[in-house]
């Protein structure tokens, strides 16, 4: 996918078809909504910074383990432990830093690596 | 389509924005940023946001939320929130933002509090 906030869109639409194919409640399909957009918006945004060359690669997968989300940027890595906890006092009135909080709120796994090549990988898993 | 429709109600002196649609990164945040500083532009500072159309919202859409209410503030003004959806109070009690903004479910009892 490009690196534009219409890719946003397009993951979503892309996961929730999936997610209803294998017969997926609506918290469970809503929970992954949430993650495919703030790690997309992620991607595109703090990861490719909308440069039109890069993409972000979508993957999604029903495995053992539940239903499994992986998202990569071409960027130039992310160090999550830098991240600042938007809940503590300091950080509640600033505008950004809240959707890693929420991907890891609605998701039971998620864990970030970077790309020997390049990049940031999400993944992602929500357990049945 | 657009993202979000916004219309302005004004009772006494408080100008209600009822949001209907999505407040998301793009369009949707946009939107009410600019909604809340033509607001505050033509002196309006007490502002009431019915959140009851909002379907979607996320983090950038629940960080306008508390952009709108630090510049309303700066202004010495005030605005509160009207009517959440489950889904956007699930959000605001994860992000601890329930301790920030004034919350009502009754549209009176939200006007009254102003006074």
């Amino acid at each position: 996918m490009p690196s534009r906030i219409e890719s946003i869109e397009v993951a979503a639409i892309k996961a929730d078809e999936f997610a209803k194919r294998q017969g997926l409640g609506d918290d469970f399909v809503s929970a992954i909504d949430l993650a495919i957009r703030e790690s997309v918006a992620n991607a595109v945004k703090h990861g490719n910074k909308f440069a039109d060359e890069k993409t972000v690669d979508l993957t999604l997968a029903r495995t053992d383990e539940g239903f499994e989300i992986t998202v990569r940027d071409y960027g130039t890595g992310f160090a999550v432990d830098t991240v600042a906890d938007p809940r503590d006092p300091e950080n509640l009135l600033k505008a950004n830093g809240r959707g890693i909080l929420f991907m890891r709120s609605f998701m039971d796994v998620v864990e970030w690596t970077n790309h020997a090549d390049g990049g940031t990988i999400v993944r992602m898993i929500k357990r049945q | 389509m657009a993202d979000i429709t916004i219309s302005e109600r004004q009772a006494g002196d408080v100008t209600i924005l009822d949001l209907v649609g999505k407040v998301t990164i793009g369009e949707g945040s946009v939107a009410l940023r600019s909604a809340i500083r033509r607001l505050l532009g033509e002196g309006k500072k007490k502002i009431l946001l019915n959140l009851a159309g909002v379907g979607y919202i996320d983090s950038s859409g629940i960080g306008e939320l508390v952009s709108s209410f630090t510049a309303v503030n700066k202004e010495g003004g005030t605005l509160k929130l009207l009517k959440l959806t489950q889904k956007i109070q699930d959000l605001l009690a994860i992000t601890k933002l329930l301790t920030v903004f004034d919350v009502f479910d009754d549209e009176g009892e939200a006007l009254s509090s102003f006074n």
